[in-house]
């Protein structure tokens, strides 16, 4: 078979990456040889998989390589690269799921693992014939790279963390330690299933982080800068090292003036950009449909029912060019798409993946994804956000008496069920009879997500993405996301603080 | 697990690394397998197997560092990548505090077995882990009518690694796992759906807890209808052995010698110093047979000992490799803790309940963070008020905010309770004047 040591790993594409969607049927045949596997074996594997009577299977063939540069103590001195190569195969009976992967791509071990998946399903004789696969046309390409990354050596991308550690500590000479790290990988990911479908796609990712450590006095503070998009070595600018040297030594400074809030509750506006982190907790999980077919979503009977203000619209968005969340197409076989889950204040739309799709009888949303071969696919978010409104931050800051404003986040959690999710703000202001005045930081705030939806009075008109190096976990499973918001007022929420 | 050949290709890796350029290295290679049956209202819900393989390869190159991995183990594939990774490696800036350890350091064998894999694994039949976890839904279904849905599960591996370096290291660790688990969830007031979960995991089969997962998990979903905020205030808070080691981790990561070189630890420069109340000591206690986190050695091959980490408040060790000891020009410890443990009081949870005249018993943390540089941090948490030395009410969407240091100034009282399945022992333990966010 055809195989790929190296670390500078093919650049499978050249012309079918030129413009425009993928070539499927160029791109196809290379594949094939990649992976070193024919169609002829791809319907021997299908066929095995539903020998037990499941309803669907598809395999999902990845080549991953990634690169990691990192600086310290003024220097690009260490460096990571790591190879993942396998495919899974998955069987579905119903919403029953059977999944098994290997890592050595040979027929009789994807035979076997077909078996071993097939055993979800549990009848004894073969309910599907063989299958013919033909090339699925993928009408958009969302992350066409200009160079890719395989072609840029490691001593052309190291400048660029200089240039960042330098720029860091000459914006504050209270700077004490600078950390960066610079990541990329491509994955070249190959599919097919038992309905015939069968494409490929190329997935880069570039990631840039930097964390600044500030000493005034004896007080030391420390927070960071980050950007990710899908994109090739054209992710490495000046203006990216520029703005994200100013942003971590800005977020790191504000540090020192800041002090902890009183806690309880209280109105908190949320700042444009990463506020979003609240939609992705306080609703996005609650829609994705594996929890809304179960009945275990707290947003479970809520389809098609008003929850928040006319106002608020809200996307999940597989299509916007270079994000990170985005997906030409998912890994269940489903194209990107834009998917409104709230219109004007009604919950329109769950997340769905095939299994969901079909328990709910409508087409998929092509939110099934999966984190590598070793996983199932299952309903994830993309990039999501709150559409704009009409009104500017000022009028939604002035409306307050007292309360928060929070401008920066680290993570945040749910519970599906309960509706209760948090987010952590790393810092912030008080606001105080309709202005920002003191600085805050460092505190968790609490809320439960019909309410908060349902307190979320007024949407500013300064919709901004953030291009963080957001991650998302469920079921052991991570997958890159991103979020986005204009500023927006929620009424009520429970700050942690000192009493 | 590791074969034979494995160890000779982890050799001959190392050989070859060292025939093309690169002065000293470390080669390790990882087995894992692992299996699980998810069940779901009485059905399997999801199957799935897997068996995996990788390669670790760090190179010392003209005083530079890189490090390698793939999980393509073929000789040809491998030459080609072992010699992109020397000549990557040395366009990087040159950094002399990349050395391998000095080799008195590392263990040398011939200590007893610790026991960390069962030699039943494979002869488990694969029913009887689907009945596990079917008994365990059983346990749950049918028993109360607002139950909406059941997951239960049953998953096992199986892991290994070899590793060797260039300076006389060699060692090999193997170790198993078994894990049942329940979660449920029911119909709470209005569109809640509260949900809660219990769990078991073992190194061994027979030791894995086979009964009462399901009813555990039932139980602590009950407990949670009702779930309300209380006024903020300042509360005595009791942390149950589930979630205390959540709580008491930020103090752990700010003695690693990563954050003390980089300056960004509240306890830079605390060595030998009270940080802590007196009554607040942790010991590491890397050699327990038959317990997860038990090893002879680090990921680098250093022996590891048994050592005191807090004695009596006072700060005993930082957990420094040998790259940033020879960074910061100090002697290396260890990489990381392994078991820990602490000296128990006399009281289990319950006991330290009915001494409580009013707090809250915390029992478990939604989200939040710390500051690596201060200590301080915010947590959501949920959990019962305790009034009179009962629990009167289930709370939620409530804050704890503070300082790790000052927190663990202000233990009352430390249980008796650690969980065994886990390599941090640490009891339920009672804080005094913890700020609470609620209404």
């Amino acid at each position: 078979m055809v195989m790929l040591g190296s670390l500078a790993a093919p650049s499978l594409l050249g012309e079918t990456l030129s413009s425009g969607a993928i070539n499927q049927a160029v791109s196809i045949p290379y594949a094939l040889e990649h992976f070193g596997v024919t169609e002829s074996d791809l319907r021997k594997v299908l066929t095995a998989a539903l020998e037990k009577g499941g309803d669907y299977a598809d395999l999902f063939f990845e080549h991953s390589f990634s690169n990691n540069i990192s600086l310290q103590d003024g220097a690009v001195n260490s460096a990571h690269s790591n190879i993942d190569f396998g495919m899974g195969v998955r069987v579905l009976a119903g919403d029953q799921t059977g999944y098994a992967y290997v890592e050595n791509v040979t027929l009789s071990e994807m035979l076997t693992a077909a078996r071993t998946a097939a055993r979800i399903a549990t009848g004894t004789v073969s309910a599907k014939a063989p299958v013919g696969l033909t090339e699925k046309t993928i009408g958009h390409n969302y992350y066409q790279v200009k160079t890719a990354w395989d072609e840029i050596a490691i001593k052309e991308k190291m400048p660029y963390l200089q240039k960042l550690n330098e720029r860091v500590f000459a914006l504050d000479n209270r700077v004490i330690k600078v950390s960066a790290s610079l990541g990329d990988s491509t994955s070249h990911i190959l599919f097919a299933n038992s309905e015939g479908q069968m494409y490929y796609d190329y997935r880069p990712m570039a990631t840039m982080v930097a964390v600044c450590i500030m000493q005034d006095g004896d007080k030391v503070e420390n927070s960071y800068a980050s950007r990710s998009f899908r994109m090739g070595s054209e992710f490495l600018t000046d203006e990216i090292i520029d703005t994200m040297a100013k942003e971590a030594v800005t977020k790191t400074s504000i540090l020192f003036q800041a002090i902890k809030p009183k806690g309880g509750e209280m109105p908190v506006v949320m700042g444009a950009g990463g506020s979003g982190i609240l939609l992705h907790e306080a609703i996005g999980h609650a829609f994705e449909a594996d929890f809304n077919r179960k009945n275990t979503s707290i947003f479970s009977s809520q389809l098609n029912k008003k929850i928040c203000n006319a106002n608020i619209n809200v996307v999940d968005d597989g299509t916007i060019p270079f994000n990170r969340g985005s997906v030409n197409i998912d890994d269940d076989g489903v194209e990107g798409q834009k998917t409104y889950i709230v219109r004007e204040g009604v919950l329109t739309s769950y997340l769905h993946d095939r299994i969901s799709a079909k328990h709910y009888g409508i087409a998929s949303t092509g939110n099934g994804r999966r984190e590598s071969f070793r996983h199932m696919p299952i309903p994830r978010m993309r990039a999501t956000y709150m559409e704009a409104g009409n009104v500017s931050e000022e009028e939604i800051i002035s409306t307050v008496k007292k309360g928060i404003y929070a401008a920066n986040f680290t993570n945040g959690q749910v519970q599906i069920g309960a509706g209760d999710f948090t987010f952590f703000v790393k810092d912030g202001y008080l606001i105080e009879d309709g202005k920002l005045t003191q600085p805050i930081k460092d505190i968790n705030i609490i809320g439960n997500g019909p309410k908060a939806l349902a307190d979320m009075t007024m949407v500013g008109n300064n919709y901004k993405m953030d291009n963080g190096t957001w991650s998302c976990g469920k079921d052991g499973q991570s997958c890159p996301v991103t979020c986005g918001m204009p500023s927006a007022l929620v009424s009520k929420l429970t700050v942690g603080g000192e009493s | 697990m590791i074969t034979e050949e494995n160890k000779k290709l982890a050799q001959w890796a190392m050989e070859y690394a060292l025939k093309n350029g690169c002065q000293a290295s470390r080669i390790s290679i990882y087995y894992g397998s692992n299996s699980s049956f998810e069940v779901r209202d009485r059905k399997i819900d999801r199957l799935q197997q897997a068996s995996e393989n990788s390669m670790s390869i760090q190179l010392f190159v003209d005083g530079r560092y890189g490090s390698y991995s793939t999980n393509r183990l073929d000789k040809k594939e491998l030459e080609v990548f072992i010699k992109g990774g020397i000549e990557a490696t040395r366009f990087l800036a040159e950094d002399k505090a990349r050395t391998l350890p000095n080799p008195s350091r590392y263990y040398k064998g011939g200590e007893p077995d610790l026991q960390l894999f069962d030699a039943r694994f494979d002869s488990i039949d694969p029913d009887s882990k689907v009945e596990l976890a079917m008994k365990a839904c059983d346990e749950i279904m049918g028993k109360d009518s607002r139950i909406i849905s059941v997951n239960t599960s049953y998953g096992d591996g199986k892991e290994a690694s070899y590793r060797v370096t260039s300076n006389g290291f060699e060692g090999e660790n193997s170790s198993s796992y078994f894990h049942l688990s329940a979660g449920v969830s029911i119909h709470g007031e209005g569109e809640a759906r509260p949900e809660s979960y219990w769990s078991d995991s073992s190194l061994y089969f027979d030791t894995l807890q086979k009964q009462g997962i399901g009813t555990t998990a039932l139980e602590r979903v009950l407990q949670k209808l009702g779930q309300r905020k209380v006024a903020s205030g300042k509360y005595t808070m009791l942390v149950d052995n589930l979630n205390i080691s959540r709580l008491i981790s930020p103090l752990l990561s700010a003695m690693y010698g990563s954050a003390i070189q980089q300056k960004n630890s509240f306890l830079l420069d605390k060595l030998q110093q009270k940080v802590v109340g007196e009554n607040l000591t942790f010991m590491d206690e890397p050699h327990q047979m038959r317990s997860f986190g038990a090893r002879y050695f680090d990921g680098e091959g250093i022996a590891t000992q048994r050592m005191p980490i807090i004695e009596n408040g006072v700060l005993k060790t930082y957990f420094i490799d040998t790259y940033n000891a020879n960074k910061m020009g100090v002697e290396p410890t260890i990489s990381g803790p392994s078991i820990i443990t602490m000296p128990l009081g006399t009281k289990d949870k319950e006991g330290i309940i009915r001494t409580m005249d009013k707090g809250i018993l915390v029992t478990g943390f939604n989200g939040g963070n710390s500051n690596s540089s201060t200590g301080d941090f915010s947590y959501g948490i949920e959990g019962f008020l305790i009034e009179n030395g009962k629990i009167s009410q289930p709370v939620s969407e409530m804050n704890i905010t503070g300082n790790i240091l000052t927190l663990c100034n202000n233990i009352l009282e430390i249980g008796n309770d650690p969980r065994h399945n886990t390599s941090w022992k640490i009891p339920s333990i009672l804080f005094k004047d913890v700020d609470f966010s609620g209404l």
